[in-house]
């Protein structure tokens, strides 16, 4: 698979430091005079490119501050006119958004903690592991990004049935612990983790699986948390699982129950918008917290799910 | 994979003692517990579905009763059927074009955020990553709003600087124009990130060297940065391509693939012929020739690398 980190690291910095020293206060310099002079029309143009991509968020959620008869009435001004919350009630009172609401968050968290920590189990064997069994099985795994479940949604659908799990929320739990991008995540940073490390321990006589939960997981914490919100977004987001598996509207997801506000005959734009940012809110949140995980994080070693 | 620890390799000789041959198994059972759970999901939600999908493409099931094997008779059918060719030419237009605008969107904010001269990166950086928290149905929410054809925003700035409000819903070609941008503002931050950690892995000096050589910063762009970032954009244009060919959600927000049936994508397509019409033996044929559609794509990426590596 082609990531980045399969690049050669950064060994040709440290080449020549003798050359460089001169080339670098030549370069320097002259950087840095290109720099100043580049410096505002670029900063300009991010922040232009910034504005355009924070528009369409900003307009909706300014939108979902105004009351049901200022959506429609003509000339739209960006900030409401007048500020309400009419909105937000509607949707948490007339949709039965808390139980909702209490559904994603159970299927979120349960699948998340199940797949970080399966995820680490296999992405640790696959990587200090050499035998014709977990060769196998990486191939096996890069074979499932190749096959989404959107291709097999019938098939799914009738094995889903047949196992009992048809309009459960474990129904949609259980398939979605095993992901690829996970256990990549995990092989990949156990590939880096020197095996000095898992042969003294040997030595030492540990059991194997002492290894792995007493030294190589605590190891991992990073990729941990990193795979952790990750996976919360991708439950929380997710449409076609909930779709194919529940029925029953007391079980619906956020997901589905937007859906059939938007799919409705006519869309009741103030509770539409309402719920959406009542929606979005969990995530922002658990962003805000754990920011650096995602966005220092190397994601490179893992694929999109 | 460069660093694996090799279990003894088996059959040693006279020297092959008990306590080696328990060694071995150690390094046998352990990985197959830690893979257990895993293997066993990968058997029941990748493999079963898998071959019962196959099945039921040869037979003319439809949710319910026996299988009744009729051969290729739903392939045949399938050839000859205009809205299944419809679709899939649909999702093809739509892949060609949202492909290329996610990549150029996702390389050039990743190159101005790793630009020392640029000024509060690390805001602007949270700014374009929001997105990627918002799931595709509200990301289709916030589009379809901000271009409604009679309350929207784009329309409402149209018609104030003296243009007639253009209709983004009742035009095929727009509507579908929408969901690419929409696609590309969804999509932009994941691979934002990745092109972000590519650039952040390419040696200075070398850009310097270019530099003192002469080269302008559009050539440097183009000969050393790119080259070196090779790895990354293959991976970032296959992921948004088999991303493209079964979205689904966003558009069944967005457009729910209107006007009328003019913007189903291939996925719709299968979850209408194969869920609300419940014609299941039908639309599995057309979710085997998606597969095919996708295995084709992904081989040819592998070829790529192959002649790379």
């Amino acid at each position: 698979m082609a990531t980045a980190a399969n690049l050669p690291p950064v060994v040709a910095a440290e080449a020549a430091p003798g050359a460089e020293k001169v080339e670098s206060i030549r370069g320097k310099r002259g950087n840095r005079e290109g720099r100043a002079k580049l410096s505002v029309p670029l900063t300009v143009l991010m922040w232009l490119i910034a504005a355009v991509y924070a528009l369409p968020l900003l307009w909706f959620l300014l939108s979902s501050f105004k009351p049901g008869s200022e959506l429609f009435s003509y000339p739209l001004s960006m900030l409401p006119r007048e500020w309400t919350f009419q909105g937000f009630v509607d949707a948490w009172e007339r949709v039965d958004f808390a139980q909702y609401f209490l559904n994603t968050a159970t299927v979120a968290i349960v699948t998340t903690l199940l797949t970080v920590f399966f995820s680490a189990c296999t992405g640790y064997a696959l990587a200090k592991y050499n035998n014709k069994g977990t060769r196998l099985f990486f191939v096996c795994i890069l074979a499932t990004t190749m096959l989404p479940t959107e291709v097999i949604l019938n098939p799914t659908f009738s094995v889903i049935r047949d196992l009992g799990l048809y309009n459960s929320l474990a129904g949609i739990i259980v398939p979605s612990v095993l992901t690829a991008t996970g256990v990549f995540m995990f092989r990949q940073f156990f590939l880096t983790v020197p095996d000095d490390l898992l042969h003294s321990a040997r030595i030492d006589g540990a059991s194997e699986l002492a290894i792995f939960f007493r030294i190589m997981l605590p190891l991992s914490r990073p990729i941990l948390f990193t795979l952790a919100i990750f996976s919360f977004q991708w439950r929380w987001n997710d449409y076609i699982w909930p779709l194919i598996v529940l029925n029953d509207p007391k079980w619906y997801t956020l997901q589905l129950a937007l859906r059939s506000i938007v799919g409705a005959e006519n869309i009741d734009w103030p509770v539409l918008l309402g719920a959406s940012v009542i929606s979005i809110l969990p995530l922002v949140l658990v962003f805000f917290v754990f920011q650096k995980y995602v966005l220092n994080a190397d994601v490179s070693a893992g694929l999109k799910d | 994979m460069t660093t694996t620890v090799a279990p003894g390799a088996p059959g040693k000789g006279a020297l092959g003692t008990k306590s080696q041959q328990k060694r071995r198994n150690r390094y046998v059972i352990a990985p197959l517990i830690l893979i257990g759970v895993n293997v066993v999901l990968f058997l029941v939600f990748f493999v079963w579905p898998g071959a019962l999908g196959l099945l039921y493409s040869f037979t003319d099931y439809r949710g319910v009763g026996k299988l009744n094997f009729i051969g290729l008779a739903n392939f045949q059918k399938l050839f000859a059927d205009g809205t299944f060719y419809a679709a899939l030419g649909r999702t093809f237009v739509y892949t060609v074009l949202s492909v290329p605008l996610v990549y150029v969107c996702s390389l050039g904010v990743a190159a101005l955020l790793v630009s020392k001269a640029v000024r509060g990166r690390t805001a602007a950086k949270i700014v374009i990553f929001l997105p990627w928290l918002i799931s595709p149905i509200v990301v289709g929410v916030i589009w379809k709003w901000l271009f409604g054809q009679d309350f929207g925003f784009v329309n409402f700035i149209i018609s104030t600087l003296g243009g007639s409000p253009v209709p983004w819903s009742s035009n095929g070609n727009l509507a579908l124009t929408v969901v690419i941008f929409a696609s590309a503002w969804g999509g932009t931050a994941f691979n934002m990130l990745l092109f972000i950690a590519a650039l952040k892995n390419i040696p200075e000096a070398l850009l310097e060297a270019a530099e003192l050589d002469g080269a302008n910063a559009w050539q440097r762009f183009l000969n050393v940065t790119l080259p070196g970032i090779a790895p990354t954009s293959f991976m970032v244009i296959l992921l948004s391509t088999i991303h493209a060919m079964k979205e689904f959600a966003m558009i069944q927000a967005l457009t729910n693939g209107g006007p009328g049936t003019e913007n189903t994508l291939i996925v719709q397509y299968i979850y209408k012929t194969g869920f609300e019409q419940s014609k299941v033996g039908y639309a599995s044929a057309a979710s085997m020739v998606l597969m095919v559609v996708l295995l084709a794509i992904a081989l040819i990426q592998l070829r790529f690398n192959r002649k790379k590596g």
